[in-house]
């Protein structure tokens, strides 16, 4: 039998369901509790209350118009996940993107990251319990936000990339925005540290809690922080490096606490590890075309692709099956969200119910791309 | 040693408090450096970016003429049917019959601004406009027909 029995079986034993209009859980999940007292006991998620059959969808739009509905999955990491989809589409047609088309893709896609791992942040502190860190990161991600409205058009669900490159060019100010956001940031980060990094009630709340072994967390599939906080090297854009990371420098944060607090620090280190990345690429964008040129009606050969990018949560697959009609007959996305979710349970076994509140905040679930 | 311990994480707690205590501090007596910015009421000075996706819209010139020509490029772009176009033949002044637009359809609550019905069309008829308040009493306001009135299509696009 694959699932306990969903009624109580123990004497003292009782259900709550967190969800799914509950505001830790930053979306539509639905995770049924059974508690010992305040410990837990099992932990059920249950899915569905926000699946749009993305997948379903993609099967009858065509190549270039599939890319949109992917920033609806992971709405914080839009670009990256336009990103693996026009990947994938030019390794079907085999073409490369430009050199500037790269360059501006890794920009705008580090610039997602850092927006991404700013609203974490910021929902971490206002879960455990402080709602002043909230304004603070929502300061920086104004000013990101301005940059990607200036170049993309839109703030959060850029539609921005189209296989063969990117839809137009820089926003002429794109550089000088981009460095003034570095110089701001850096200027700004000892805030955060001293804000709720250095607060000793908000350590005390992650460390120790939430842990997770290494072994754990490859059977159940986490990438992305959440699994490099085990000590697993994870990053994509270093195993499999694309449109350009292999020429870049930076490091890929490894700990191996395992904890929640261990999962804290590999965020806020990967700030600092996109804004060098910033700070490389933003004086050498390489000149020529934005866009390389493809048929107007995008038809790929009859076979199978898989490409797979690393998104601000983790690794995101895209497979395409094709049978050479101008529409995909099978996609199928491996969202990292809907892995990491599956290891919660783990997780919070044991743990007190207060606590679920830093392992969900600290494993970053953006419910839409677990239900795609 | 328990004891000890107790008290100064005590203090420890104290002191970390009164650092993050201490940057709200700042924060509350410069009142010239603002942390949160306000909803754009400023309506008469407020300049969105030239490429904000607010929705779609069909420049007309002073003539009432339009560029478009009705190829239906942007309604086979289009991944959500937001565009229909209907057509008509229509009596050019030398005698032809030529294909024109009859109503050009929009509709802004299926719309997701991702731009690739602008991008689609050749002939540069449509753009992405700067409005971003669309909240309407009546949902059949959001069903938006884009050429004006008798427009024209303009001279010199279709060729």
């Amino acid at each position: 039998m694959l699932l306990a029995p969903d009624h109580i079986t123990e004497e003292g034993e009782f259900i709550i369901n967190m969800g799914p209009q509950h505001p830790a859980t930053h979306g539509v999940l639905h995770l049924k509790i059974w508690l010992d007292g305040e410990t837990i006991k099992k932990i059920e998620p249950q899915l569905g209350y926000i699946h749009r059959s993305i997948e379903k969808m993609c099967e009858s739009l065509s190549y270039r118009q599939f890319i949109y509905v992917t920033s609806r999955m992971d709405y914080l990491s839009a670009h990256m996940n336009n990103q693996a989809c026009a990947l994938a589409v030019e390794k079907g047609l085999q073409i490369e993107a430009t050199p500037r088309a790269q360059a501006i893709r890794v920009l705008l896609g580090e610039l997602t990251r850092l927006s991404s791992h700013l609203l974490w942040w910021a929902s971490t502190g206002l879960d455990l319990g402080g709602i002043t860190p909230f304004f603070y990161a929502f300061r920086e991600r104004e000013t990101i936000n301005t940059i990607l409205e200036e170049t993309c058009g839109t703030r959060l669900t850029q539609n921005f990339i189209v296989p063969g490159g990117v839809m137009y060019d820089i926003h002429p100010d794109f550089q000088k925005k981009v460095k003034d956001l570095i110089k701001q940031f850096r200027a700004n980060y000892h805030e955060y540290d001293e804000i709720l990094t250095g607060n000793v009630i908000f350590q005390n709340r992650l460390k120790g809690v939430g842990y997770i072994s290494k072994e754990d967390a490859i059977s159940y599939g986490c990438t992305g922080p959440t699994a490099r906080a085990s000590g697993i090297s994870c990053d994509i854009r270093k195993l499999a490096p694309y449109d350009g990371y292999d020429k870049l420098k930076f490091d890929e944060v490894i700990l191996s606490g395992g904890d929640c607090w261990a999962r804290y620090q590999v965020r806020m280190a990967e700030i600092i590890q996109s804004l060098n990345i910033l700070e490389q690429l933003i004086d050498n964008i390489p000149e020529g075309d934005f866009l390389a040129k493809t048929k107007n009606v995008v038809k790929l050969n009859k076979g199978d692709i898989y490409q797979r990018v690393e998104t601000a949560r983790g690794e995101l697959g895209v497979y395409i099956v094709s049978d050479g009609a101008a529409t995909p007959y099978r996609c199928k996305f491996r969202s990292p969200n809907f892995s990491n979710l599956s290891a919660i349970p783990h997780i919070a076994k044991g743990a007190k119910i207060g606590d679920l509140m830093a392992i969900m905040a600290t494993v970053d679930l953006v419910i839409p791309d677990i239900d795609r | 040693m328990f004891l000890k311990n107790y008290i100064g994480d005590i203090f420890s707690s104290i002191k970390s408090l009164l650092t993050g205590m201490k940057l709200t501090g700042y924060y509350f007596t410069h009142l010239k450096e603002i942390v949160t910015e306000e909803y754009p009421d400023n309506r008469g000075t407020l300049k969105m970016a030239e490429r904000f996706r607010g929705e779609v819209i069909m420049p007309h010139n002073e003539n009432n003429e339009h560029r478009c020509t009705g190829c239906q490029a942007c309604e086979l772009a289009c991944p959500n049917a937001s565009i229909k176009i209907v057509t008509k033949q229509e009596t050019q002044p030398d005698g032809k019959k030529k294909k024109r637009i009859d109503t050009f359809v929009y509709r802004l609550d299926m719309c997701t601004f991702c731009n690739l019905c602008v991008n689609a069309c050749p002939s540069e008829a449509i753009v992405m406009g700067q409005k971003f308040e669309h909240s309407v009493y009546d949902k059949k306001q959001l069903k938006k027909i884009l050429n004006f009135p008798n427009s024209k299509l303009m001279e010199g696009v279709e060729e």
